[in-house]
């Protein structure tokens, strides 16, 4: 069932968007958030568990230090004030995956609150103001069982995997983002981009978007254009990747506008988003009635970072983005264009890690914008999780500038590492791929090709250089592209003037 | 030969001069337990097998030449809301019938690494909420000085089987006087220590800011003996205090000389009076006497907030309870009941039919309480009041203590009510906690120990006994006073007079 929709231009002619984002990042402290456990992803269901992260009767929380630390860290990274004083409260609801029937969060005390940040989309910069940021712990994983689609409709039972209860997690929360217009759905997008670069260079998380560790919910309103208010919001759950963050804005707008302009009113509800659709889908009503009967958590004591400590944070922060995204350009020598793309494509750190790697920024660009843009636009996967690192993009750069294989096997190299075949180095042996630099072989098959061609290479004799063009293309099929079309031009030309 | 009606610090001594082994002493206690707890049913569950073989290990660590602590050997009794590795926990409810945890909690750790047996798991209110041990669904347990009789609670296991030597030593909890009230109506010794001077880890928690573990026992000294091993800071309960305990052993001897010149004593003028028994009230003025006698400075003090204790008590105990109490959900482990004629329910199914067939009426009535008051609008009035009340109760506490070293109030207003007799009145059986819950709100530490018969029925009543927080010391000194005026009076320790249980039957 597909709802009605505005196209997205009418969606703006009648109404202004306004967002919030809600992002969780996952730390990557070594312990859960309340115990001792390990927080190793992909582990046996079950084996990473204790009395604590299973909620085990009178088992007890202790607050891990670090993820304080790493929370203040990115709230400091977000220009936001660091809580002199705060607690932890339970927010209570049950749910299978959830040990307690509370999770235990932080509500009207956030160890970081008030700040904000600056993203910039095609050369507009858009502040983003940050409400909180507070440390809460995860819940565990549901598996559905015996359903078609692995969702709880239809499931004949469920498996819970513990695990994942009691990872840290850091829920960042914006204001509303008024005034964006029609770059809404791009600067959701960028935003999160941005933040995950900071998260990559502040180390606290692995922000692999793919294996959850940066989730995002997507709070969208309209109100009429021009009427600077705010309308009723939904909220699409977990948007996974930075491509969805910014179709779900898009598909919201729409959705909201059709709604609207048909004289309908916006349900206050949470949304499902449908990656392989495009579409968000009523998820359970969320009203103000859904009541969390938030208290202090009374198993743990006041959180009361001394001044020292934060300040120590603060001066060890990474360079600010806009500070970062300026100096980079000009070490690169990028042009305005050219910076704007590559943060456009999410590709930064990426492009900063080839270079580090020991490509040129030139051809790092290249790579990230060509070949990997494509590459994550038609699979839909966000292009720092394509399974290709850039130690991987220097490698191919390196295996090009050596002369080993052109940009049109470097092609067939990411394929490879795409299909996770190894290193570069690794898959153009086993593929078979390296240019035949040994003359023999070539000149075996420049013969053969003169053979073939005979006019041509009467042409050729008769001083019409130009038509060896046809011959080149006749050695370069028949070595499977793997030969350096410039040395089969000299050794043509040696045969026949 | 094994006297039961020795002290566990006898017992101690008796061990360290070898005239009697800890599986001796084990073997009797088990004995006695098998003889009357038909009748007392302090027990849940008692670990014969387990007991014995701790017991054996004392001995050999003995033999060796090395105790592990004071107590080491000694027997003690643990009550069904501490987690025990191997030992099923129920916390008296159904919902975890059957439970066996799979670690110990901080205080059931350090009893083993002190070596004392384990003789089993006592009764209680479910998850100790109430004042009586009728709430518990596996039956009343019966105060051995009438079997007729409630013997307090939550924890009237644990003080039951003290005061019916089945065992010399026991571990209760303390939310609002469920260690100190069994130990006034079972003429024994109960102490809650200062909140956070004994690690909560593993205790299954009623309400975390009021909960607290702490010794139930014959004597003062002995109670001291048990809390200098089970106390002290534990880096799994945040709220455990970081500093060292103070000397609560020499505090108890110090006091047992009788000599309470120099302490000023200061009389709640709101704990007293109305509501409270005659006999109660006699016993308590005696008391004070006692204390004038010794040497002690008596002065009146008024704590005028108290009056509004026992509400604030009872918004904050459901609020956290309700939150507790969520995780029995059939998910994990316990009790799982299925709805009946659904052959395919939900979790959210199966999650109500377990909690409505697995907690008594009493848990359901303060989780309603206690969800009701963290319910967006109406949490300031409630919660968020009874926050404040606390507060006002923590300054009339340091206002009192300046004029005071110590408080002192009945610790229960009535003796021993008979089983059933309040068991459809809520509001009535609250009131039980009336002089025990202050404390609690505010952290102090707290003793009762027996201070007679009450005239009218011939039951036993209680003094309390507080002091500031941290300052533990100061109950044993004059706990512990009181306890050697009064024995020299009476010619002999209270629980003489209490009937033989022996071949007993109701």
């Amino acid at each position: 069932m597909s709802e009605a929709l505005l196209t997205f231009e009418e969606s703006l002619e009648k109404f202004d968007p306004a967002m919030g984002l809600e992002v969780h990042v996952e730390l990557n402290t070594a312990s859960k958030m309340f115990c001792g456990c390990p927080t190793e992803f992909g582990a046996e269901p079950n084996t990473q568990v204790c009395p604590t992260c299973l909620g085990l009767p009178g088992a007890m929380p202790v607050v891990n230090r670090v993820a304080v630390e790493s929370a203040m860290r990115i709230g400091l990274a977000l220009n936001c004030e660091i809580a002199q004083w705060c607690r932890f409260a339970r927010k209570n609801y049950f749910y299978p995956d959830m040990p307690k029937n509370f999770q235990t969060s932080q509500y009207d005390e956030p160890i970081a609150f008030e700040g904000w940040t600056e993203v910039e989309v095609e050369g507009r910069t858009y502040r983003v103001e940050i409400e909180r940021a507070h440390m809460e712990e995860d819940t565990g994983k549901s598996l559905h069982v015996g359903g078609a689609t692995g969702r709880i409709h239809g499931a004949d039972h469920s498996l819970v995997d513990y695990n994942r209860a009691g990872i840290p997690l850091i829920e960042i929360v914006t204001k509303p983002i008024m005034g964006a217009g029609e770059k809404a759905p791009v600067v959701a997008r960028a935003y999160v981009s941005q933040l995950r670069d900071l998260i990559v260079a502040l180390g606290v998380s692995d922000a692999r978007m793919d294996q959850g560790s940066i989730r995002a919910d997507v709070n969208l309103s309209l109100a009429p254009k021009g009427s600077g208010g705010l309308g009723t919001r939904t909220e699409t759950k977990n948007v996974n990747s930075l491509r969805s963050i910014e179709r779900a804005v898009r598909h919201e707008m729409q959705r909201h506008a059709a709604i609207l302009d048909g004289g309908g009113s916006i349900l206050q509800e949470t949304r499902h988003w449908h990656e392989d659709t495009g579409v968000t889908t009523s998820g359970r009503e969320k009203s103000d009635a859904e009541d969390y009967r938030y208290f202090p958590e009374p198993d743990l004591v006041p959180v009361a970072p001394s001044r020292e400590w934060v300040e120590q944070l603060r001066s060890e922060l990474p360079e600010p983005p806009q500070e970062r995204r300026a100096r980079l350009q000009s070490e690169w020598g990028f042009t305005d264009l050219e910076m704007r793309d590559t943060v456009g494509a999410g590709a930064l750190l990426l492009v900063e890690q080839t270079i580090a790697a020991g490509s040129t920024p030139q051809a790092a660009r290249k790579w990230w914008l060509s070949e990997l843009a494509r590459r994550a636009n038609d699979t839909g996967v966000d292009i720092a999780e394509l399974g290709v690192t850039p130690t991987d993009v220097a490698a191919v750069q390196k295996l090009v500038d050596a002369g080993d294989i052109n940009d049109k096997l470097a092609r067939q190299v990411f394929e490879g590492l795409y299909a996770g075949e190894g290193t570069p180095e690794e898959i153009v042996a086993a593929r078979g791929l390296a240019i035949v630099s040994d003359d023999g072989a070539l000149g075996t098959a420049v013969d053969n090709a003169i053979a073939a061609n005979p006019d041509v290479a009467a042409k050729i004799r008769d001083g019409k250089v130009a038509a060896a063009g046809a011959l080149i293309g006749a050695v370069m099929k028949e070595m499977r592209g793997q030969a350096d079309a410039g040395r089969v031009r000299e050794l043509i030309l040696e045969k026949l003037t | 030969m094994v006297d039961l009606r020795e002290t566990a610090a006898g017992m101690a001594a008796a061990l360290a001069e070898g005239r009697v082994t800890s599986v001796q002493l084990t073997e009797a206690h088990l004995d006695r337990i098998a003889a009357v707890d038909g009748d007392v049913h302090a027990f849940l569950h008692v670990d014969r097998d387990g007991a014995l073989a701790q017991a054996a290990a004392s001995d050999e660590r003995r033999a060796a030449g090395g105790a592990a602590s004071t107590l080491d050997g000694v027997p003690i009794a643990v009550k069904d809301v501490m987690a025990t590795r191997g030992l099923p926990t129920t916390c008296g409810s159904r919902i975890l019938e059957g439970w066996v945890p799979p670690y110990d909690a901080t205080v059931v750790e350090r009893l083993r690494a002190a070596g004392l047996p384990i003789l089993g798991k006592t009764n209680m209110d479910e998850f100790a909420m109430g004042s009586s041990t009728e709430h518990s669904a596996y039956g009343a347990t019966h105060n051995p000085w009438d079997l007729d009789r409630i013997p307090g609670g939550s924890g009237g296991g644990s003080a039951a089987a003290v005061a019916a030597f089945e065992a010399p030593l026991a571990i209760g909890t303390d939310t609002g006087g469920s260690i100190r009230q069994p130990g006034a109506v079972t003429g024994t010794v109960g102490v809650k220590p200062t909140y956070g001077g004994v690690s909560r880890y593993g205790l299954v928690a009623l309400a975390n800011s009021l909960d607290q573990a702490g010794p139930v026992t014959r004597t003062v000294l002995d109670a001291a003996l048990l809390h200098e091993i089970i106390g002290g800071h534990d880096p799994r309960d945040s709220t455990s205090i970081q500093q060292p305990v103070p000397s609560l052993v020499d505090a108890a001897r110090e006091g047992a000389t009788g000599d309470l010149r120099g302490v000023r004593i200061g009389v709640v003028r709101e704990l007293g009076g109305e509501g409270y028994q005659d006999g109660v009230l006699a016993r308590f003025r005696e008391s004070v006497d006692v204390m004038v006698a010794a040497g002690a400075e008596v002065v009146e003090v008024s704590c005028p907030s108290f009056v509004h204790a026992l509400a604030a008590y009872y918004l904050i105990l459901p609020a956290e309870a309700s939150s507790n109490l969520a995780k029995f959900d059939a998910m994990r482990y316990g009790l799982r009941v299925l709805p009946e004629g659904d052959p395919s329910p939900s979790a959210e199914e199966v999650m109500r039919a377990t909690r409505d067939a697995g907690f008594g009426d009493e848990v359901k009535r303060r989780i309603i309480l206690g969800t009701y008051a963290l319910s967006s609008g109406y949490y300031d009035a409630y919660y968020g009041q009874a926050q404040k009340v606390r507060t006002l109760i923590t300054r009339d506490f340091d206002a009192a203590f300046e004029h005071a070293d110590v408080l002192v109030s009945p610790t229960a207003p009535t003796t021993a009510f008979r089983l059933g007799e309040k068991l459809d009145d809520p509001l009535a059986m609250y009131l039980n906690d009336l002089a025990t819950i202050p404390a609690n709100l505010a952290g102090v530490p707290g003793i009762s120990v027996p201070n007679g018969l009450a005239g009218e029925d011939g039951l036993p009543s209680g003094l309390q006994v507080l002091a500031p927080a941290l300052a533990d010391d100061r109950v044993y000194r004059v706990g512990a006073a009181v306890e050697a005026l009064l024995e020299k009076e009476w010619g002999g320790p209270l629980l003489d007079k209490a009937p033989s249980l022996e071949g007993a039957s109701r």
